[in-house]
């Protein structure tokens, strides 16, 4: 129950993408027959992911991730002299890359949350300055699932001209997107988060907008992204963009909701809160304090059990680390630490639910019971 | 029942993992991020590469790799912050108050026995097993669980583990008690380990190059605080000076080298004394004690020292232990009279108080 780390690959988007890892293996850059077919797949999938945006096909440049994505919307729009503002809550893709622009003579500036982990679209207004190049706020956050005011935040960049940059990953194919609405310059995706393969991502890239390259190279994706077109990967993410449009329109994403609701009803008998509980969410994502426990050795007792779920995030031993996100909200490091995050995906059953619940409710009085014990 | 292995990517742990893998037991391998090797990597004086070090991502990396050899779950788990508050941290202030700490003996106290082995029952293994070179059996007769020296003299760790409670050794094995070294890696060859012939760890695990002066500074910068101005004067026994030192912290009793003493004899660090920040410099006759002082003991294989006691007490790791009679001096404070007089009492250290082989208990040297 980990979807915000990743999620399982349809096999309708492992059918989509197999023919180009088999057969089709083309350079989508040959002017030859199988050139040509590579191209038109890509850009096939490129319509696909440009409908799920609510953007043009030229739009969209496909990277390697969310990670590639936030980078090259943040590197790619400012330089040193510029001013950054950005939030305390973002996915380490955006706040190390505006940490590191910081490093590099850029002015930069991370907006604190309120308890519920929402920036102040105010406070957005306030931070500007005659030099601000770049606002990069993220949509949904992937800890909490919690929702920023993105299109407020849109239309106070739009006022002032200062170019946005949305970081969408954890929002895709969960809550609808429409770059106009956001009124957003830039936004990323992620495949994986969204039921495509590892490895794939895109960036929304209004018209006249000028992103720096991160890489040296080819033309590729007009000169946005140098280097071969994944090919299968960028077909895999396309079919993952039609996938998600249905799911939003088919209901299952509202059939998500339900069960995320009956996941955290049951939980609350155990948990001492929701983390972010108390404004717009993401409709999969449960964030649950469990009071005087200590969050980490509830995952490896769960995943004994065979539940997977998440507390903070890893570090590069595999530890996990006190999450910037609640310590953002200005929770207690004790209510971090005893925190855990729970995230569904379409196609997570009414069955795993229940048993979630169970193995959790069994977890947790071991561990209180033995607390008890101990202390 | 499952047995939780404590790994720390080196031959000990990985062979126990593999032994007791082989004995049909149920396991589950956890190391212990304690440290973040990088944090004073920038500071002056620092190595910077700290690659092949405890906590070092190519440790966990041979631990993880152990774990999928054997098939057995496999955790990192972070007690970082409890590594600095109660290693970290007191290692520092016992310098600065011109004592020498034993890191591994806070750790075992405060993390691997502690900490570590409630992870473990918290995720529902009921024992710890542990690579250290130790044994660990219940008498039934006294009731009680004893702490013994190892098969191989040479790898004793039992000095860095008189802290154990009972509860804690009651829930602790130390399989490679009844083995030598050389024995161990030729187990770990036969279980397939790659990383048998791995050099063993030496140094403080948090220091790299050992250069722990540095160190302290290093981490009181990052700290935001200043180093305390304890540079003083050298005195000789009698009290007159012989010169200056920088600080009290860069000394420790029994020490030759560094004093920056030009003297036709050598000549030794005798007492730290932190409050008139005065080092006391002499021959190495005078560094003989015929007695010392332990407090905050932990007695393993007695309830508590009842009058006099004879036993054997070692005041340093690679120290061979001297006969001594143990009494009680004062509230939570043994004192030990040695037969012969003993070089270097070193507080800060501990005294541990052995019976033959056995771990009778021990305390911190003041």
């Amino acid at each position: 129950m980990d979807a915000n780390a990743t999620t399982p690959l349809l096999p309708e988007v492992l059918e989509a993408m197999r023919p180009f890892l088999v057969e089709l293996f083309g350079n989508a850059s040959s002017i030859h027959k199988e050139g040509q077919q590579a191209r038109s797949a890509v850009e096939q999938a490129r319509a696909s992911v440009a409908r799920l945006l609510g953007c043009r096909p030229s739009e969209v440049v496909f990277t390697s991730g969310g990670t590639e994505s936030d980078n090259l919307a943040v590197f790619g729009s400012a330089k040193a002299g510029d001013h950054v503002i950005s939030s305390s809550v973002e996915h380490h893709a955006v706040l190390h890359a505006v940490e590191r622009l910081g490093e590099r003579g850029v002015e930069v500036e991370f907006l604190p949350v309120d308890g519920q982990g929402v920036v102040a679209a105010e406070d957005v207004r306030r931070a500007l300055r005659p030099n601000t190049k770049l606002i990069s706020v993220m949509m949904a956050n992937n800890e909490t699932g919690v929702l920023q005011p993105v299109e407020e935040i849109g239309r106070i960049a739009r006022e002032a001209g200062v170019r946005f940059h949305v970081d969408a990953v954890q929002a895709a194919g969960k809550v609808a997107i429409d770059v106009e609405a956001i009124g957003c310059d830039l936004l990323s995706i992620s495949g994986h988060k969204m039921h495509g393969p590892q490895g794939t991502g895109a960036l929304f890239v209004r018209r006249r907008t000028r992103v720096e390259p991160l890489f040296a190279g080819g033309a590729h994706e007009r000169q946005r992204r140098a280097g071969t077109e994944n090919v299968a990967g960028i077909v895999g993410l396309g079919k993952a963009a039609e996938c998600a449009i249905e799911g939003l329109q088919s209901g299952s994403v509202e059939r998500m909701r339900g069960l995320r609701d009956r996941l955290e009803m049951g939980l609350l008998e155990h948990a001492s809160g929701v983390n972010g509980g108390q404004t717009a969410r993401v409709p999969n994502t449960s964030n649950l304090w469990f009071e005087s426990l200590d969050g980490e050795a509830l995952v490896i007792g769960l995943d004994l059990k065979g539940l997977a779920v998440s507390s903070g995030a890893a570090c590069s031993s595999g530890a996990s680390e006190p999450s910037h996100v609640l310590q953002a909200m200005g929770l207690p490091a004790e209510r971090a630490r005893g925190s855990l995050r729970f995230s569904l995906h379409r196609h997570t059953t009414a069955e795993e639910i229940d048993r979630a619940i169970e193995l959790v409710a069994t977890q947790v009085a071991r561990l209180r019971e033995l607390s008890a014990v101990t202390q | 029942m499952t047995i939780a292995v404590a790994m720390s990517g080196g031959v000990d742990s990985s062979t126990v993992a593999a032994m007791l893998k082989a004995e049909g037991q149920e396991l589950v391998g956890l190391t212990m991020q304690l440290w973040n090797q990088r944090r004073l990597a920038d500071k002056d004086g620092m190595p910077e590469q700290v690659q092949g070090r405890c906590c070092s991502i190519d440790d966990v990396y041979d631990a993880r790799r152990v774990a999928e050899i054997l098939s057995i779950p496999y955790y990192v788990v972070n007690h970082q912050e409890r590594f600095e508050r109660d290693v970290i941290r007191p290692f520092v202030d016992e310098y600065l108050a011109g004592r020498t700490p034993i890191p591994c003996s806070l750790c075992n106290n405060h993390l691997k026995f502690d900490q570590l082995l409630l992870t473990a029952r918290q995720i529902g293994a009921d024992q710890i097993a542990t690579g250290h070179y130790a044994r660990n059996e219940y008498d039934p007769q006294r009731g009680r669980w004893i702490l013994k020296r190892p098969a191989d003299a040479s790898k004793d760790q039992t000095y860095f583990l008189f802290g154990l409670t009972q509860e804690q050794l009651s829930r602790t094995l130390f399989p490679l008690g009844g083995f030598t070294k050389p024995e161990v890696r030729e187990l770990a060859h036969q279980y397939g380990l790659a990383l048998a012939n791995k050099p063993d760890s030496q140094e403080i695990c948090f220091i790299p190059g050992g250069d722990y002066k540095r160190f302290i500074d290093a981490y009181l910068e990052e700290q935001g605080e200043v180093v305390p101005d304890t540079a003083g004067e050298l005195v000789a026994v009698g009290g007159q000076s012989r010169g200056k030192h920088d600080g009290v912290h860069n000394f420790t009793v029994g020490q030759r080298k560094g004093l920056g003493l030009a003297s036709p004899t050598p000549l030794y660090v005798i007492s730290i004394d932190h409050d008139r920040k005065q080092v006391t410099v002499g021959a190495e006759q005078e560094l003989m004690r015929d007695s010392l002082r332990a407090q905050r003991l932990n007695w393993i294989s007695i309830a508590g020292l009842q009058g006099e006691m004879r036993a054997q007490v070692k005041i340093r790791h690679r120290h061979e232990p001297a006969w001594a009679t143990l009494r009680q001096s004062g509230e939570d404070e043994v004192e030990a009279r040695f037969d012969e007089p003993v070089r270097a009492v070193t507080p800060g250290q501990a005294a541990v108080f052995y019976g033959g082989d056995e771990v009778i208990g021990g305390g911190w040297i003041v």
